[in-house]
Formats: structure tokens, sequence, C-alpha cells
């Protein structure tokens, strides 16, 4: 019951990364997408590249590999959508084992994966390093709107406490013998959505007086976040900055 | 300041939906008192709690009349803020309570809102830790915390307002016996003035010399907690019963 055991995705360990402050994990990640996607699919070696900074961040934040690759089931959906791609994408076909593929179609499907995995990765860099809390700090720093830093605080302290609903819901529905099939069981959890959504609503009243209580006016207070000084942002940009390069240089090499 | 903490004269109220909890109801409490507010499910004892910091009522733009004190001044939408930093509210569910994504946040969420900050802000969230027994936690998320632990710093949260009226709904509910006993002994020990609604009458005789017997939006009985638990026939009346086998004649109280 004590630490931040199960914090989110944090993965508790101490390293460089952690040490950043949030907006500037967040900045690098947008950044870091940014650069990868404008990259022209055909440049191999820019991914090839891109590919070897995710790897030094993730060692530089102590994440266990096996982590992240279980991670990037997330994925998963995109992957299927890459591979279905060669098969229905049209133009000059090519025979690889036998089987007609469209050439656009790879290359698509490669764009996709490669574009996708490097995302995910960073984006599991940022969520395995950063407590939700501290993350949230930061996006306030980098003012976005208190009310959706706000919704977004909210979202992290219930959700739990719905899913806790949830869980026993089911269980009273089970421990009553209910036993549907698939079918069934979708048509079951569609009822107790909607009773969920009664008891969320209601405890959100609960909520509201709750703080109006404690002196609430329609502002949330600061969650008390530093500023990020000079050389963090420095440092957490390096790789970023690295990324911007690659992709700048494979766009002027494409050319 | 003078007057009593807390003077309720003819208050009376009804939801939007036109349910009306509160028949006129009167009481006054005085300074430094300890108050529990019994009764059955569904006689107002929470509405009635909810108008004390103006949440319910005229002030809040609802329907209702009567009078409000606090602290000798009337309650006025002007004083909302002061009114509710004087009157701290402990509500039944602490997932209520607690709705910041740490301990420290969420105790410095009151404070914050009278416009504390930076370091004064640190002392007195710490020092409403500390009341509570919970200042190696501040940095853990309410919702890793047991539900006695989350209980006490829902407790802290108002603390920290440092307020001179404490109202808890059912603070005993759910506790296990051991976190039942912790709280009691925290909330004896504050220097505030109490009321408690409570369905745990053993709690009530405990804590609280005085009892208020609400029944149906009325206060039916105002007197010594020992005496009224000890009336079998007024208890029975209002649908109170004594757990097995207590007698509130041979257990020692607060009183002195």
């Amino acid at each position: 019951m004590s630490g931040s055991a199960g914090d989110g995705l944090l993965v508790a360990v101490d390293s460089r990364i952690h040490r950043l402050p949030a907006q500037v994990k967040v900045v690098a990640l947008f950044v870091f997408v940014l650069a990868v996607v404008s990259t022209p699919a055909g440049v191999f070696w820019a991914f090839a590249l891109y590919a070897a900074l995710l790897a030094t961040c993730v060692a530089l934040a102590k994440l266990p590999v096996a982590t992240v690759l279980r991670r990037l089931a997330v994925e998963t959906p995109f992957i299927v959508f890459a591979l279905v791609l060669p098969f229905v994408a049209t133009g000059p076909q090519v025979e690889v084992l036998g089987l007609s593929l469209s050439e656009s179609g790879i290359l698509g499907s490669w764009n996709i994966l490669a574009k996708g995995t490097l995302g995910v990765v960073a984006a599991i860099v940022l969520s395995a390093s950063t407590a939700p809390r501290e993350l949230l700090a930061g996006l306030e720093r980098l003012r976005l709107p208190s009310t959706l830093v706000a919704i977004l605080s909210f979202m992290v302290r219930y959700l739990s406490v719905v899913s806790d609903d949830l869980h026993r819901m089911r269980i009273a529905r089970e421990s009553r013998g209910y036993a549907g099939g698939r079918a069934g069981h979708l048509k079951a959890v569609a009822g107790g959505a909607g009773a969920l959504f009664v008891r969320s609503f209601e405890r959100g009243e609960r909520v509201h007086l709750a703080m109006q209580s404690r002196g609430y006016t329609g502002r949330m207070p600061q969650l008390a976040a530093s500023g990020a000084a000079r050389n963090q942002w420095l440092e957490g940009l390096t790789i970023s900055l690295l990324a911007v390069l690659i992709a700048v240089t494979a766009r002027v090499a494409g050319l | 300041m003078s007057g009593p903490s807390i003077h309720v004269e003819r208050l009376v109220f009804a939801y939007p939906d036109g349910r009306q909890a509160l028949y006129g109801v009167d009481f006054t409490i005085q300074r430094g008192e300890r108050v529990a507010l019994l009764g059955p499910n569904g006689a107002g004892k929470t509405t009635l709690v909810l108008h004390l910091n103006g949440i319910l009522g005229s002030v809040a733009g609802g329907s209702g009349s009567g009078r409000i004190q606090i602290g000798g001044s009337d309650l006025h939408r002007e004083h909302l803020p002061e009114v509710r930093r004087k009157v701290g509210l402990v509500f039944q569910d602490p997932d209520d309570q607690l709705f910041m994504p740490t301990v420290r946040d969420d105790v410095a969420f009151g404070p914050a809102n009278l416009g504390l900050r930076g370091a004064e802000l640190e002392d007195r969230v710490r020092e409403a830790l500390v009341q509570v027994g919970m200042q190696d936690h501040a940095d853990i998320a309410p919702h890793h915390l047991s539900y006695g632990q989350r209980r006490r710093v829902a407790v802290a949260t108002v603390l920290a307002m440092r307020p001179e009226v404490l109202v808890l709904d059912e603070p005993s509910s759910n506790l296990d016996p051991a976190s039942r006993r912790e709280l009691a002994d925290i909330l004896s020990g504050l220097d505030v003035t109490l009321l408690m609604i409570t369905h745990d009458l053993p709690y009530a005789l405990q804590l609280c010399e005085r009892s208020l017997l609400m029944d149906a939006g009325r206060i039916v009985a105002d007197g010594k907690t020992r005496d009224l638990l000890g009336d079998a026939e007024l208890m029975a009346a209002h649908r109170l019963e004594l757990p097995y086998g207590f007698d509130p004649l041979s257990v020692p109280g607060p009183e002195r």
C-alpha cells in the first residue's frame, strides 16, 4: 500500500530521462515524431538512425527491453492494416514468393510500420519515464488550458475507481448465475455501461460538492511544477534535434 | 468573534423535485462543543449539514427559508468563501473528497483556494497531515491508500483550511475496528467544534457529550448523548437501535 507501485505506466527507476521535467519530454517527443513523420519512406538509412537514437533513449532511461516490447502491442491494429496494404494497393506488381504484391503497397506498408513503431516507442519512453501527475504538471506548464488539465487529472484519479465499480458489477452479475455467451455478455456490458454512467455522473456531482466545500470557485490551483532550466531543455531536446537534422538531411539528399 | 459556532433557526428546505427534506430545524451549538447528529436514513441529516456551508439552501440559489449563523454572523452569499473555510465538511465517501492526483495536492487544494502559496502552503499541508498521522504518505495517489487512510486524509484536507467547525458525515462507516479507533483518537485530540452525523451510536457516546436526534426533517430530541441512548422509547420511535449487548449507562463517555 505504500510507494507508487502501479502508478500508471511509470517504470519506477531513477535515470537521466526520468529526472527531466515533463514539459521538456513532451516537447521532445513531439519534435521527434514530427521529424520521423516528415522523412520520405524510401530513405532507409534515416530510419535506421532514428531507431538507434531511440535505442539510446531506452538504454538511458534504464527501461527493461521486455517491457517496451510488450507495450508495443498497442500498435497491433496498425500492423494488421500495414500487412494488408501490399495485397490491396494498385500499381506495378512484383512477384514475392509466388505472390503478386503491389510495389507502392510494400513501400506504404513499410512507411506505416517504421513510422508507427518509432512513434510508439518514443511515446512508451515518455510514459514509462514520467508519472501521470508530472505529465499533468508539465502540460500545465506548456499552457494547455487549465480546464483540459483538470479533466485529465480527474481521469487519472478516477479511472481506478470507475474500473473497480465495473469489476464489482461484473462479479455481482456472475454471482447471480449470469453466464451468457459472448453476445449475451456484450448485452450485459451495455446495460452495465448505462448504470456505470449514472453512477459516475452522481459521483461527479458529489465530487463537485466536495470541491465547493473547500472553496473551489472555478479555477484549479496550479499543480506545483518548477520551470525547466536552459540546460535541461538542451539535454532533453538533444535526441529530437538530432532527429530533425537527420530528417532535413534525408530531404535534401532525396532531392 | 463572538456568538455560538452554529445557530440554525426555522430552517426549511425542499429539493428542486419538490421533495421536502427539512421542516423547520432549530438548534444552537456553542464553541468547542462536540455534538452527534443521529437519526434514521432519510431523516435529512446530510441535507442539513450541506446547508451549514452554503452548498444547499437559499444562499446557494435554491429554495428554502430560515436563518443560519456561523460564528455569530449570518450566512450570506458574499461571505461564502469565508464560511466554507470556517465550516469544514468531511464527506462520507473519501473517494468523493479526494480528487487530486496525490495526497499532497489534495490537502493543498483547500488552502490554495484560500490564496496560500509556496512555503506557507507547504507548511499548512504538512501540519494537517501530521495531525492525522499521514505525513509519510504525501506523495502517494489517493487510490493507493487503504480505506482507513483515505478517510484520515479526507479529514486532513479539511483541517488544512483551519476550520472552526468540523462537520463529518458518518466518519466511522466502512472502517475496520482499528481504523475506527485511530480516527476517534484523532478527532478527540482536535481543538474545534465538532458536528458528526453517525449511525454508530457507541461512537457518538464515546466522542460527543451532546446529541441531536433528527427524524423526518425535524430535530426531535436534543440532550446528553447518554440520556438519549438510554431512552428506549425515544430510540424505538425513531428507528434507532443500540448494538447487541451495548448498555450506554455502563461505559465511560467524554463527560467531565
